[in-house]
């Protein structure tokens, strides 16, 4: 069950000696999730927080048997341990790491496009399917077993609907972060297509930002292919023109990308939009009946 | 980032495009020998500022003499200039480029751009240059073109040559703006740009190409290992509190308002923005103390948003997921004993130990107003600053 991945998913960590990704390997295994090793060229053959450290991410699946991977690699190698990754035929890359310069991107980008690897972020706190796994940094607790899902480019705002969410006993079906970089691998479209065709979903909460047209296309698909209610909210209405706002996509260019525009398209296109966050969680309950 | 004209000029030059001669000057005594310098009956004087529209604005003169030159320069120096994209501060003119003025047969635009869309580089040109070419793109969106960039092979030629057919470059001139075009590829993907601009690009009357003015940006993540543009920084066009911030790894971003904001995590700092904004207030900043802040953090960030002087209350909104929010509690309160904190502070803490938090901001016996959620400490915090 589960989107992406479930209890069953083995699960490597890409830079697993650094200080961040030990941290947060102990919080995922205490999570439950199947993490079978780590990667950290030359430091092969030594054991990290009990978990066996290989050289190359190949020799990891060898060993191992792993599909998914999640990478903490500082930002100027970070594209280098995806096209890793990549390389050695992963089903599933989940990329933490912020800061990576865009050109690098745009070459991952073009590399994946002939591979059959899903990549989410860069950039994003990553993927939970509550109760099955946790591949990424947001707190496990706050989240419970259920039928929303949830898409975000940000990740503390996720955990402000999740918390809502689980609070009013809403559990949630997948919480996916697509990442704040003006490229990432996965796109709201991705999410939404395997939210439409999960049977364990029934609503989705949509957190968007300004910058780009990515929630703009995403509601225009929606319009054409989904009946699930939707549940959206952007943030950003107040950020001045051409300042980045933290997120390196975040940053209104010209008279595109802006809150107001994509506020407008994503009602018309029929989702449910809130003014505020806190909001996020009752609405829904009136979404759902 | 971005670079002054000029410098955009310098790196342009390296890459064999074509740009006028021109001389830098940093005060007015030296407008005479740049003047000088420049070898041309007529010269344009150009104010260096980090912000378009400049022409509009009054930044940009026209001399016909030396005199003129010098008398222009002693205007400008030390004026602000207010354009569309300076804010309402307006920005100090502390840089000249006297430059050689050319005779224009035609102007184009051209540029390199990230299309978010395809995750590709884009290349955009224009027969309309000289003008906003957003503007351009609003009203007369048939005038622009544009050619998507595969990284494997770059920006071909073929793809250039049919720009130049598009935007109607002159037969005998096609192979010197593919060769153009291709250089400022180049420049793009070798520099870490975002952002490749010439507008114009000038055909002049004798059969030259030249960029009469340029625009270069680069990806601030890229930005580490090019160690030839880290040297253009101008930090006197940046923000001194976004300066200061960046040293301590806090993003953050000065606004016109009067209540600071304080929070971990981009996407919520500016749901934070907006929602002081929606209950009647006006955020004076932008402010992530990102999702590891420690101790530390928290104390320069509280300096920081204090240092801004039109501060009448602060807002803190912290979701702890990673951060516990009695960790965050205890920075806050070493803060506030720290700096002094006069104003009035609403805090609210959601998250992991949210109660343990809670309990101290009570116990620290400092004049901390805690919330119960966002709405509520946005009404609070805008009630108290009016």
């Amino acid at each position: 069950m589960g989107i992406w991945i479930d209890r069953n998913t083995k699960v490597i960590v890409q830079g697993i000696t650094g200080s961040t990704a030990r941290f947060h390997t102990r919080a995922m295994l205490v999570y439950g999730t199947k993490i079978v090793g780590g990667i950290t060229p030359g430091k092969g053959g030594t054991v990290v927080e009990g978990i066996p450290v290989f050289d190359t991410v190949k020799e990891a699946i060898e060993e191992t048997g792993a599909t998914a991977s999640i990478i903490y690699v500082p930002a100027p190698w970070a594209a280098d341990a995806i096209l890793e990754g990549v390389e050695a035929g992963l089903e599933i890359i989940i990329c933490i790491t912020e800061h990576i310069p865009v050109y690098d991107m745009i070459k991952v980008k073009r590399y994946m496009e002939e591979s059959k690897t899903r990549l989410i972020g860069p950039n994003c706190p990553g993927i939970i399917v509550p109760g099955e796994s946790k591949i990424g940094i947001m707190p496990g607790y706050i989240h419970k077993k259920g039928n929303v899902g949830i898409v975000s480019r940000s990740g503390t705002l996720t955990y402000e609907a999740v918390n809502q969410l689980t609070k009013k006993e809403i559990g949630q079906s997948a919480a996916i972060g697509i990442g704040g970089d003006p490229i990432n691998g996965t796109d709201f479209i991705d999410v939404f297509k395997a939210f439409n065709e999960d049977e364990d979903t029934n609503a989705i909460v949509m957190i968007g930002e300004i910058g780009g047209t990515a929630e703009e296309e995403a509601a225009l698909w929606i319009k054409e292919n989904m009946s699930k209610p939707i549940v959206g909210f952007i943030s950003g209405k107040t950020a001045p023109k051409g300042k980045r706002m933290g997120h390196a996509g975040a940053i209104i260019s010209g008279s595109k990308g802006t809150a107001q525009e994509k506020i407008k398209i994503m009602r018309e296109c029929g989702i449910r939009m809130v003014d505020t966050p806190d909001m996020i969680g009752e609405t829904l309950i009136k979404v759902l009946g | 980032m971005n670079i002054h004209e000029y410098q955009a000029k310098e790196v342009l030059k390296k890459y064999n495009i074509e740009v006028p001669k021109g001389v830098v000057i940093f005060s007015p005594d030296e407008a005479e020998k740049a003047a000088w310098k420049i070898e041309s009956s007529v010269a344009v004087v150009k104010a260096q500022i980090h912000a378009g529209g400049r022409g509009k604005a009054g930044g940009i003169k026209v001399a016909e003499s030396i005199s003129e030159v010098v008398s222009y320069a002693n205007e400008l120096f030390g004026k602000k200039l207010f354009t569309h994209q300076t804010g309402p501060q307006g920005k100090e003119i502390k840089r000249l480029l006297i430059e050689e003025s050319c005779n224009i047969k035609k102007e184009y635009y051209i540029g390199f751009t990230l299309d978010r869309r395809t995750s590709r580089i884009v290349f955009v040109a224009s027969e309309e240059g000289g003008t906003d070419i957003e503007e351009v793109a609003k009203k007369t969106p048939e005038k622009i073109f544009t050619e998507i960039i595969d990284p494997l092979v770059g920006l071909t030629s073929f793809q250039a040559r049919r720009i130049a057919f598009n935007i109607n470059i002159p037969n005998g001139l096609i192979d010197k703006f593919v060769e153009l075009s291709l250089n400022l590829y180049n420049c793009y993907s070798q520099n870490d740009c975002i952002l490749a601009e010439i507008n114009p690009l000038a055909i002049t009357k004798d059969n030259r190409m030249m960029a009469l003015d340029a625009k270069l940006s680069f990806d601030e993540n890229g930005i580490y290992r090019q160690s030839e543009i880290q040297y253009y920084r101008d930090l006197d066009e940046e923000d001194e509190k976004e300066i200061e911030a960046s040293k301590y790894n806090l993003s953050y971003i000065a606004l016109d308002g009067n209540i600071g904001c304080m929070v971990n995590g981009a996407g919520l700092a500016m749901a934070t923005m907006d929602i002081i904004k929606h209950y009647g207030g006006e955020p004076a900043n932008f402010l992530d103390v990102g999702g590891s802040a420690t101790e530390d953090n928290v104390k320069s960030a509280f300096k920081i948003i204090l240092s801004d002087k039109n501060i009448k209350g602060i807002f803190v909104n912290i979701f702890g997921g990673i951060m516990k929010c009695d960790v965050i509690a205890k920075g806050i309160i070493e803060a506030a004993k720290e700096v002094k904190v006069k104003v009035p502070i609403v805090i609210r803490l959601e998250g992991t130990n949210v109660l343990k938090g809670k309990e101290m901001l009570k116990k620290s016996g400092l004049n901390f107003i805690v919330a119960d959620s966002m709405t509520d400490g946005a009404k609070k915090i805008v009630e108290l600053v009016e």
